[in-house]
């Protein structure tokens, strides 16, 4: 970034910009991972570094680079790809044995496993069809 | 060209990235063709269930409302935590989906992922029931209609 002098002032300020804006919204999420209270809560938080976080980022990189090179860069676009397909596997692996250990101490408010619901409505039905009966 | 090619969106893509991350030139089209082919051709001998794509048009409106939907989110979500970390109701939300495909089902979970204030826990593929966690939960009823109407029909629309 020594030649960063070149840049005009308008893609220089509009790069500074989105950078800043990327910068505060992982911030944000490291200060609501920090301050929620439930398990189910901060996996909200980080999401914000992984979504516009990253896009900002990736969006100044584009700016300043395509600007300097006169010719248009897009390959950043890439990591914005890959943390959108790549975030849900591990948020799916955290969130399943979150459920898991929830289930298992009983604690929290989480939804029954399915098997075990459809256990129960079934239940319900024969309780209902004997009562008809 | 499904014996040379399985996978034409696939080593379409793959020349693609080869493209964006080299410079332009003929000499790294030709190798990234190679290079693209040869993978697709060893992912075939993985036997994946091929994703059908019956309205590919509408993949760049998908893209434009979930983009959108995701910056309006992190608004929404950087509002919560600087309110304070009480100040809101986080709950979970059943939906019974109609979407059986499971490309389109992966997309879905990587909408509703990306999208902060929303996250996927369970889907059980016997009875198409997504749970998803709402950190601002004012009315189940609006999500479950947002998530049908806003993405669900698109997807199906798209993959189904």
């Amino acid at each position: 970034m020594t030649h960063a002098a070149d840049l005009p002032g308008w893609a220089a300020l509009l790069t500074a910009a989105l950078v800043l804006v990327g910068a505060a919204l992982a911030l944000a999420g490291a200060i609501g991972t920090l301050r929620f209270r439930t398990f189910f809560e901060r996996v909200h938080a980080p999401t914000l570094g992984t979504s516009w976080g990253t896009g900002s980022i990736v969006l100044a990189s584009i700016i300043c680079f395509s600007v300097l090179g006169s010719r248009p860069v897009v390959h950043e676009i890439l990591i914005g790809v890959f943390i959108t397909v790549t975030t849900p596997v591990t948020l799916m692996l955290l969130a399943r044995a979150a459920l898991y250990r929830d289930r298992a101490e009983g604690s929290g408010n989480v939804p029954a496993h399915p098997a075990r619901r459809a256990g129960a409505l079934k239940a319900e039905q024969d309780r209902a069809v004997d009562g008809g009966r | 060209m499904s014996r040379v090619l399985p996978y034409p969106v696939l080593t379409a893509a793959l020349l693609l990235m080869w493209l964006l991350l080299t410079s332009f030139s003929p000499g790294q089209l030709l190798l990234g063709a190679i290079v693209a082919v040869a993978a697709s051709r060893a992912m075939a001998a993985l036997q994946p269930a091929k994703p059908r794509l019956r309205r590919w048009q509408l993949i760049p409106w998908l893209v434009g409302i979930v983009l959108l939907d995701i910056l309006r989110s992190n608004i929404a979500v950087v509002g919560v935590i600087l309110r304070g970390p009480r100040d809101h109701s986080a709950g979970f939300v059943a939906i019974p989906l109609d979407l059986r495909d499971e490309t389109g089902l992966a997309v879905l979970a990587c909408i509703v992922t990306s999208t902060p204030g929303t996250a996927w826990i369970e889907h059980d593929p016997g009875s198409g029931v997504l749970h998803i966690h709402v950190l601002d939960l004012v009315n189940e009823e609006d999500w479950v209609a947002l998530i049908k109407n806003r993405y669900e029909r698109l997807l199906m629309e798209i993959f189904e």
